[in-house]
């Protein structure tokens, strides 16, 4: 049986409690033992010595797009764990708005079928609604059944109050958790960007902040009502953030996620019509930036997720108003979070991986993940807060280059993922 | 010293001395005494968007100077086909132009077309973006009628929100130290409008804006936006209309100015267009003068 020991590494395992110089002994896909520096020498055929580095439960990132089936010159599920490896995510849980949309158990699993090569764990979100055409629940028993570890609509949000309470209901009985896009498309039908002084100069149509804050007020009310599980996709807003805190206190299943890019960059940041800003939800005001930060920092933030969404360079470079939306984010997630959470404001490395694994795996229910207890999964980031270096585009794994993280100069990055006890990736 | 123009994309863009070099050489103009500074040169029109004045002013600009044009609009070649902008710019720059003029429905688009071509680009509308040579067309005529432009009381009232006029002009003037006060209603005239430049106001009380007023700019208000919004035609006629009994609360030297198109009887009446303080065929003829002074600046040809 495939053995791997990873030596002199300092294990950051939250979970357990685990802070110390220690060794990761794997054997059949499993964590097998965590002990102290020597204790396991001999015990495997194959070691790592990684030399100081933090040795951390696997990194899960809860929202990708690999846009498989149906987008491939965007990305593949190939290229997307390919790109999620260097980025040190072991795991990607994936958004079902691929064409056609992942709305049943067949597609569910095809696309964790070992035929789409994936490098890392791939755990399909499905569709809440058939097609996401927000009208009929899909069979979420089914769903489960195949893989499916949630259900949203991402990106075509659940605006109809019936609809979404029978949905958080019916994902309650399962133990599932709907995962919201909150935006009243009602609202931002035609906006490009964030409403505020860059949206005016430019005379671009700016998206609210209510567009948002209004749908997570919506949904916490129905998961009080139902007692459901709801998770805010992307949360970019101070009033949504505001809401979530409240909703917390109260005790409420609610759970929320925040990407790098909101937490790091502000509408302003579009300058002259550069579509490597456009997202959605877009770029937000300083106000909103800085109360995120303040959020992550206070626990109200369960999760950092990129929603890596990947596109080709004819589809970003046209007219602002008509580039599509979206960044890809798998490689830049932890450098940025390193840079910026931790060197930056300080945030201490348990906390981080809790943001980026321990959390995840809780919101999502993956057992035997985000956690190096004895009998889990052997998904394993091995990373080095120190390392400065640059992220280069143009060398990414991902099929598609838009980022505007280019040229950026990080401080922190994976040296090794681990993915069921095969080393996926080694810088 | 001959300021290096580029690209004319938004008045931003541009220094303090490059506007006031264009604005003195828009002087010197003159469309009926044609020079043949640009001859030779090749000026492409590429518009994807309905206009009269700006597309004719530009190619009686570029022909008073020497210059050939051509036409190309989205209706009529293979823009209809579905070829993105910056191919359509590439065909046009490797057919020849030497430079590309162009109105475009998007905001942004002219900043698209500037970073992928060689040659200069001059913005002549982008979305609700920018107009840049409207903009300066507009400073000509304040100009003509008073001293400077510092200290002036600028209102400009209509609908602020979708205009690109109302951009370009508020940016121009804040720079050379005038008020702008935009004035219209809420949808029209959000509180965001202020952030625009230093030195710009909102008011939503027309009758309170005009006090004082050395310049009143009405921008066109289309009927179709007024729909489905919280007021009605009638609301707005009654509340923002430019009518002579509300001019006289402006300075007695006040003058009147508008754009275009003008639809009469909506932002104003045929009593102000047509009053002794309109200046609206002014600014057409400015125009003309302005983009001659634009051309020979981005083309390199100004002395």
């Amino acid at each position: 049986m495939e053995s791997l020991l990873i030596q002199r590494g300092r294990v950051i395992d939250p979970a357990s409690g685990v802070d110390a110089q220690m060794d990761v002994l794997l054997r059949g896909g499993r964590v097998v033992d965590v002990a102290p520096a020597g204790k396991l020498r001999g015990q495997a055929k194959q070691t790592v010595n990684v030399r100081g580095a933090i040795v951390a439960p696997g990194l899960i990132d809860l929202h990708v797009h690999l846009r498989e089936p149906g987008q491939l010159h965007k990305e593949t599920i190939a290229s997307g764990t390919g790109a999620a490896a260097p980025g040190g995510f072991t795991s990607v849980c994936v958004m079902p708005n691929t064409l056609p949309v992942n709305d049943s158990a067949e597609i569910t699993r095809w696309m964790q079928a070992p035929q789409r090569s994936a490098i890392v764990n791939v755990f399909p979100i499905a569709a809440a609604t058939v097609g996401s055409a927000g009208e009929k629940l899909t069979n979420f028993a089914a769903l489960k059944k195949a893989g499916a570890v949630a259900v949203s609509d991402d990106g075509k949000p659940i605006l109809d109050d019936r609809l979404m309470r029978t949905a958080l209901q019916a994902a309650a009985r399962l133990k599932m958790t709907v995962v919201q896009h909150a935006e009243d498309t009602r609202v931002t039908a035609g906006c490009s960007m964030n409403y505020g002084a860059t949206s005016f100069r430019l005379g671009v149509h700016g998206m609210p902040n209510s567009a948002e804050s209004s749908v997570v007020e919506r949904d916490i009310a129905l998961a009080r009502a139902t007692k459901g599980h709801v998770h805010v996709a992307h949360l970019s807003t101070r009033e949504a953030l505001e809401a979530v805190r409240a909703a917390k206190k109260a005790k409420l299943r609610v759970t929320a996620e925040v990407t790098p890019h909101h937490f790091t960059l502000i509408d302003e940041n579009v300058g002259e019509f550069n579509a490597h800003y456009k997202m959605n939800p877009p770029l937000r005001s300083v106000a909103d930036r800085d109360a995120l930060i303040e959020g992550i920092i206070d626990g109200t933030i369960d999760a950092i997720a990129t929603d890596h969404a990947p596109h080709a360079f004819h589809e970003k470079q046209v007219e602002f108003e008509r580039a599509a939306f979206g960044i890809t984010g798998l490689e830049t997630a932890l450098p940025i979070v390193l840079t910026v959470l931790h060197h930056h404001f300080k945030l201490p490395l348990w906390r981080i991986i809790e943001l980026l694994s321990v959390n995840p795996a809780k919101i999502f229910g993956l057992t035997g993940r985000g956690t190096l207890a004895k009998g889990s999964h052997a998904d394993i980031t091995i990373f080095d807060p120190k390392k400065k270096w640059t992220f280069d585009a143009s060398q990414s794994m991902s099929k598609s280059k838009n980022t505007p993280f280019d040229g950026w100069n990080f401080t922190g990055r994976a040296v090794v993922t681990i993915v069921g006890g095969n080393v996926v990736w080694e810088a | 010293m001959k300021p290096q123009l580029g690209s004319l994309l938004s008045i931003n863009q541009l220094t303090t001395e490059q506007i006031e070099a264009i604005l003195a050489l828009a002087r010197r103009m003159d469309p009926d005494r044609p020079s043949q500074l640009l001859h030779g040169k090749r000026v492409v029109l590429l518009f994807y968007e309905a206009s009269t004045r700006t597309r004719t002013s530009f190619e009686f600009a570029a022909k008073a100077l020497g210059a050939v044009t051509t036409l190309v609009t989205a209706t009529s070649s293979s823009i209809e086909k579905g070829e993105s902008l910056i191919d359509t710019g590439w065909t046009v720059e490797s057919i020849g132009a030497d430079v590309i003029v162009m109105r475009h429905p998007n905001s942004g688009s002219a900043h698209l077309l500037a970073r992928y071509m060689t040659v200069p680009i001059i913005n002549a509308g982008d979305g609700m973006h920018q107009h840049p040579s409207q903009g300066l067309l507009d400073a000509l005529t304040i100009l003509n009628h008073k001293k400077e432009l510092r200290g002036l009381r600028v209102v400009i009232v209509g609908d602020v929100y979708h205009s690109r006029v109302a951009r370009s002009n508020a940016e121009l003037l804040s720079r050379f130290g005038a008020e702008v006060v935009f004035c219209g209603p809420r949808d029209f005239v959000p509180e965001i409008a202020a952030t625009l430049a230093p030195g710009v106001v909102v008011n939503h009380d027309l009758n309170a804006a005009l006090q004082g007023a050395d310049v009143v700019m009405a921008l066109r208000v289309q009927k179709e936006r007024l729909a489905g919004r919280h007021h009605s035609v009638e609301d707005y006629i009654a509340h923002y209309q430019v009518t002579p009994q509300r001019m006289k609360l402006a300075k007695p030297d006040a003058i009147l100015m508008h754009p275009g198109p003008v639809i009469r009887g909506m932002e104003l009446t045929s009593e102000v267009a047509d009053g002794p303080q309109s200046c609206i065929h002014e600014q057409v003829r400015n125009g003309v003068k302005t983009r001659m002074a634009i051309l020979a600046m981005v083309l390199g040809a100004a002395h």
